[in-house]
Parts: C-alpha cells; structure tokens; sequence
C-alpha cells in the first residue's frame, strides 16, 4: 500500500450536462430563506396534522361541552350561552396552538436538523421568522375551525364577519407576540416535550381562570383579582366586543400593548438564543 | 476502477483540472491550505473535549480525522463548520477565520453526516427541494437538482415517501445528496458512513474520491480505519481531544513498527512462556491474541539494523529452539487497527514524541 491511496478518476469530460452542481449561486436574502422555512412549517402541518388537531381538540370539546352540558344552567338556554362562550374558546384554540411555535424549534434542535440550518450562510433568524410564519397559518386554521364550528350549531355575532374577521385579526397579533416567548423557551428547553409541558403548566390556569367560561361576578374575590389581571380576560373581552361590532376601544388597545411589550421583551431574546453559538 | 464514473459525475461534476496532489508527502503550506486549525480548545462544563488540535488541510485533498467516538472529531468539525466557538487557538476555512468571519465559511462549506440531518417528517424530495431554497436556488432549479439527485442516489421510488420511513441507509445518501445540491470549497463530513452496509459505503467512498478529483477538499471523520486508509492522503489521529499522530497512511504505519508479527501456538498452555521469550527477543511489548493461541508483537524497525522479515524469522527460529511448538506464524504490514492501538496505548505524550521522531 502507497502512502497515497487516493486514486483520481481520470474522466470527468462525460459529465451529462446539466447535472453536475453548478457554482454555488449567491445565498439566499433573508425574506426567501424565511419564506422557504414558512413553507417546510406549511408541509409539517400536511405530513403532521395531530399536532394541529390534538390541540384544536380541546376548545372543541370545551365550546360543545359547556354550550350543552352547562349552556342550560349557565345561561338558561345551550344558544343563549354559545353566543357567550365562542370567543372565549376561540382565543383559547389559538393560545393553545401557540404552544408549537416552542416545540418546533425545540423539535428541530433536538434532531441535529438546526445545525445544518446553522452552516448555511443565510440569515441567522430565518428559521425562526419561518416557524412563525408557519404559525401565522396555523392560527388561522385553529380560528376558522372553531368559529365555523360555532357558526354551524348557531352561533350569530351581531357583528357578522366584519367582526369575525376583526377579532381573528387581534386574535392572530396577540398569538404572534405569544409565540416569540414560546420560541425563546422552545430555544432553552431541552425537548419538545419539555415546551409542550411548560406550555401546558402556564396556558391552561389563564384561560382557566378568566372570563372565558362564566363571568367573573360569582366566583371568591381573591380569584376575581386574578382574573382581572389575566391577560387573557383581556383579550376575551376585546374579542367580544369586536366580535359583537362595539369593540372597546380600552380592552383593544391594552391587548396591543401588551403584545408589543411580550414581542419587544421576547423577540430579541429568541434572536440571541438562536444566533449564538455554544 | 472507476466503472461507475458516469454516475458518480452525475453526482459531483466534472474533474476541475486541479494539478494532481498524489504523491504529497510532507505537511502542506501556505495558501494551499483550505483547513488549518492551530490549538483548538473546547471545554463543556469541566470535560476538555479538545485539548488542543492543530490540523493543516491541503486545498483537493481528503483528510482523514480519525478516532475513537469521544475523541473530539466531532467537535473539531463543528468548530469548524462554525457551530461551536472555541475556547481557545484559531481556524481558518477556504482562507476565512471561523471566529470572525463566519459568514464567509459558511458560504464555502458544506456539512454532511452526524453533525447534519435532514427532516424526519418532510418526504426525501421535500427535503432536497427546500434546502435547493436555502442554498440560493430559484424554486424551477431547485426541483431540477432536487430530480436529479434522488435519480443519483437511487431514492426515485423513496422520494415522496416521509424519511421517518426510510432505512438508515436510505437516510445517510439523502443526506449526503442535501449537501451535493451546490457545489462547496470544503465537504466536512462526519462519519459519513457509519451504518450503511458495504456496497453503500463503497459508493459513499466513490463520491467522496471524485470531490476531491473535482477540486473540492474533504475533511472526513471516520472510525474505520480501513476507510481513512483508502480515502485520504493525510491522516490525524485524535485522541482525548489532542492529535496524538499525524501524517500519511503509510508514515502512521511505519510509527507502529515495521510490521506485526502474528503468531499462533500448537498448544496455548504455552503462551506465557512464548510472550515472555518473544518480548526479550524483539524488546516490544507482546499482546495476546482473542484466541488463546494467538500472540501478536510490532517487529522493530528497519532501522534498528536487520530486515524486519529477519528479525521475524530469527525470533520464530528461537521460539521453536526454546521447545515451543508453534502452528502458523506470518509477518504483515501494520493496519491501521494496530497503529491506532500502539499509538493510543502509550500515554498521549511519549506517543507525540513517537509522531516527531518518525517524521
């Protein structure tokens, strides 16, 4: 055995045009390699739908349960107390999706897939901004499914689509800022798991104990304090009334604020997670 | 030899008339250099994982980093390919320094193997097509290239199935074909092979000869040392985080000694006897074998005076005076199995001290 083993092949003037790599084109900007990774958020929602429909689940069997199970005695009648409830359950859908925006990045981390993404010479947050523009549809799908579900067993906003669509609309800026602190979570937790558990621990008691379900005025004062500071009672309120086509001007511009506060505080912490390295 | 060289230029492209490096003996300088790398450190927590690696890599070669799992070979690929950051020294890739110009090696390498993976839940084509998006191809190119590579890599039947699905060998060409889809300065690959069966890993091997052939330079990290030995000019040995050797496959095989002498015993009752006789005749260590028949010893150098085959010889003739029946007995060249042992069972610093004197 030579010290050289490395044999070279002497042909290479029969190359079939065209399918030999060609010279690295120049990377991709940062909107293309966002979209691409928006796209790949898109195909996992087609190649992996539990995880859309473990989570749309919930607020489905919570609008039917209440509305039939305790619509009468809440509110006197199943149809009287779904016009209460659906937007309660249309903002808990979309919070409880949220959650996923953690658990992908989570996902890809804990699969190796993040360390090619990191050799790319492309912009550092693109996989991050294309989780979220993945999001982005998700949501929207979570919203549609409740509100059309909610539609078909009667329930009438006085503020026909308009309002649907507007509180979607409030609905989807509040998740967004939501799921840069889920993504800065998902980037410290070790495992999918991990996020889905913390989301879990922190998602369920605020949309338990707010005003999605029944009113605030029968329960004991200490947990009407919290529910008045529940961000999501909050939020409820301003779907409401957005929905119902008087929105409260107050309750929608504190869910802005709040949103921009979460995304200020959160997004950059998600940035520098992502960019640095170990 | 090179029967398959139609499909494998499919695959990497034509030879780039790069001058032929065969036959490079001595370590490689100046701007010839696509990887060097001078005391790397890398600490997690209170473990080194590198104590300190120097690698100088000449542009269109192969290099083999070569180790035990645990080594650090992993590490030092990902230091280079800008995923970790050193504790301490420096690297320079295709001439730009990984700490301060990140971007720039990032648009010359390309990543391969344990260190890089594909997406479980997306289909092989899926796959190719979105990371064609990232490398900067327009979305008609990318499916282009992606057809192109599934057709290479004989995944066309596999392509709109998810990986999830896919065999682990299946899994290892696709993802050698996500770092094919543009053409790259520098190919690290990490253990690139591991797992396939042979004739999959023969064809990894062939791709992996016609980077280089095109211009390319490959850094590969292997276990096998068979696979180092074929593939690359240049080998370092890690081991503990420190390149404990460093050289040709034939340069590491003369450290370990001029060959190995295996010797099988007619009865193994007498094995204590014959290594204690067989370490004073050749004054090396002698280690027995898995059969309890079995010894194996380094014969010494030519340098030492005699033929390493003489040497062999005389101690075979002596045994037998010694009344010590023996049933076969052959002299081979060291393979790298055995350099990798002799170098990795001396402490790292008289070993180092080997590596210098040999070269």
């Amino acid at each position: 055995m030579t010290a050289v083993t490395t044999a070279r092949p002497t042909s290479g003037t029969s190359a079939p045009a065209g399918l030999s790599p060609g010279p690295r084109p120049g990377p991709p900007g940062a909107w293309a390699a966002s979209v691409a990774f928006g796209w790949r958020a898109l195909l996992k929602i087609k190649h992996v739908p539990e995880m859309l429909l473990d989570v749309i689940a919930i607020p489905v069997i919570f609008t039917l349960m209440f509305t039939y199970l305790f619509g009468g005695a809440l509110a006197s009648s199943p149809h009287r107390y779904l016009q209460f409830i659906l937007p309660g359950t249309l903002v808990m859908a979309v919070l409880l999706v949220t959650m996923y925006a953690g658990t992908g990045l989570a996902t890809d981390r804990a699969r190796g897939i993040t360390d090619r993404f990191r050799a790319l010479p492309i912009w550092r947050l693109a996989p991050v901004a294309g989780a979220l523009l993945g999001d982005i549809a998700r949501y929207l799908l979570a919203a549609s499914l409740v509100a059309l579900l909610g539609l078909a067993i009667g329930y009438r906003p006085e503020g026909g689509t308009p309002g649907i669509m507007a509180g979607i609309g409030l609905l989807l800026v509040f998740a967004l800022a939501l799921s840069f602190m889920w993504t800065a979570l998902g980037l410290l937790l070790r495992t999918p798991q991990a996020v889905m558990s913390a989301g879990t621990v922190v998602l369920f008691p605020l949309t338990l104990a707010s005003n999605v379900f029944v009113a605030p005025r029968t329960m004991p004062g200490w947990l009407q304090g919290f529910v008045a500071v529940n961000p999501v009672s909050h939020l409820v309120t301003a779907e409401r009334g957005l929905i119902a086509g008087h929105p409260a001007g107050g309750q929608i511009a504190w869910v802005l604020l709040a949103s921009g506060a979460v995304a200020a505080v959160f997004a950059p912490v998600s940035a520098w997670l992502y960019g640095r390295r170990p | 030899m090179y029967e398959e060289s139609a499909w494998e230029d499919s695959i990497v492209g034509r030879a780039q008339a790069k001058p032929e490096p065969a036959g490079r003996c001595g370590p490689p300088s100046g701007s010839e250099l696509a990887i060097e790398a001078e005391r790397l450190e890398k600490r997690f927590g209170d473990r080194w994982a590198l104590a300190s690696v120097d690698l100088a890599v000449a542009r269109a070669t192969v290099y083999g980093l070569l180790g035990p799992n645990g080594a650090g070979k992993t590490t030092t690929v990902r230091i280079l390919a800008t995923l970790l950051s050193p504790d301490g020294g420096r690297a320079r890739v295709a001439g730009h320094d990984v700490a301060a110009e990140p971007g720039l090696v990032r648009r010359a390498i390309a990543l391969a193997g344990q260190s890089a993976t594909v997406d479980e839940d997306l289909t092989g084509r899926e796959n190719l097509l979105f990371l064609g998006l990232l490398a900067g191809l327009r979305r008609g190119a990318a499916k282009a290239r992606a057809a192109e590579l599934l057709a290479a890599f004989e995944l066309e039947e596999a392509a709109t199935r998810q990986v999830k699905a896919y065999s682990g060998g299946m899994r290892r060409r696709l993802d050698l074909a996500a770092s094919l889809i543009t053409r790259a300065e520098v190919y690290f690959l990490d253990e690139p092979t591991t797992g396939l069966d042979p004739a999959a890993r023969a064809r990894v091997h062939q791709i992996i000869r016609s980077l280089a052939a095109g211009g390319a330079t490959v850094l590969l990290t292997t276990q096998y040392l068979d696979e180092a030995d074929q593939l690359a000019s240049r080998i370092a040995v890690v081991d503990h985080g420190t390149v404990i050797a460093e050289g040709t496959p034939g340069q590491l095989k003369a450290m370990a000694g001029a060959g190995t002498l295996r010797i099988r015993l007619a009865d193994p009752a007498q094995r204590p006897k014959a290594r204690h006789a067989l370490a004073r005749l050749l004054e090396l260590p002698v280690q027995d074998g898995a059969d309890p028949a079995e010894l194996t010893s380094q014969v010494p150098p030519a340098g030492s005076g005699r033929p390493a085959s003489d040497q062999a010889a005389a101690a075979v003739a002596e045994l037998a005076r010694a009344g010590i029946a023996i049933g076969e007995f052959a002299l081979g060249q060291p393979s790298l199995d055995e350099v990798f042992l002799a170098l990795t069972a001396h402490p790292a610093a008289s070993t180092q001290a080997t590596a210098e004197g040999s070269s």
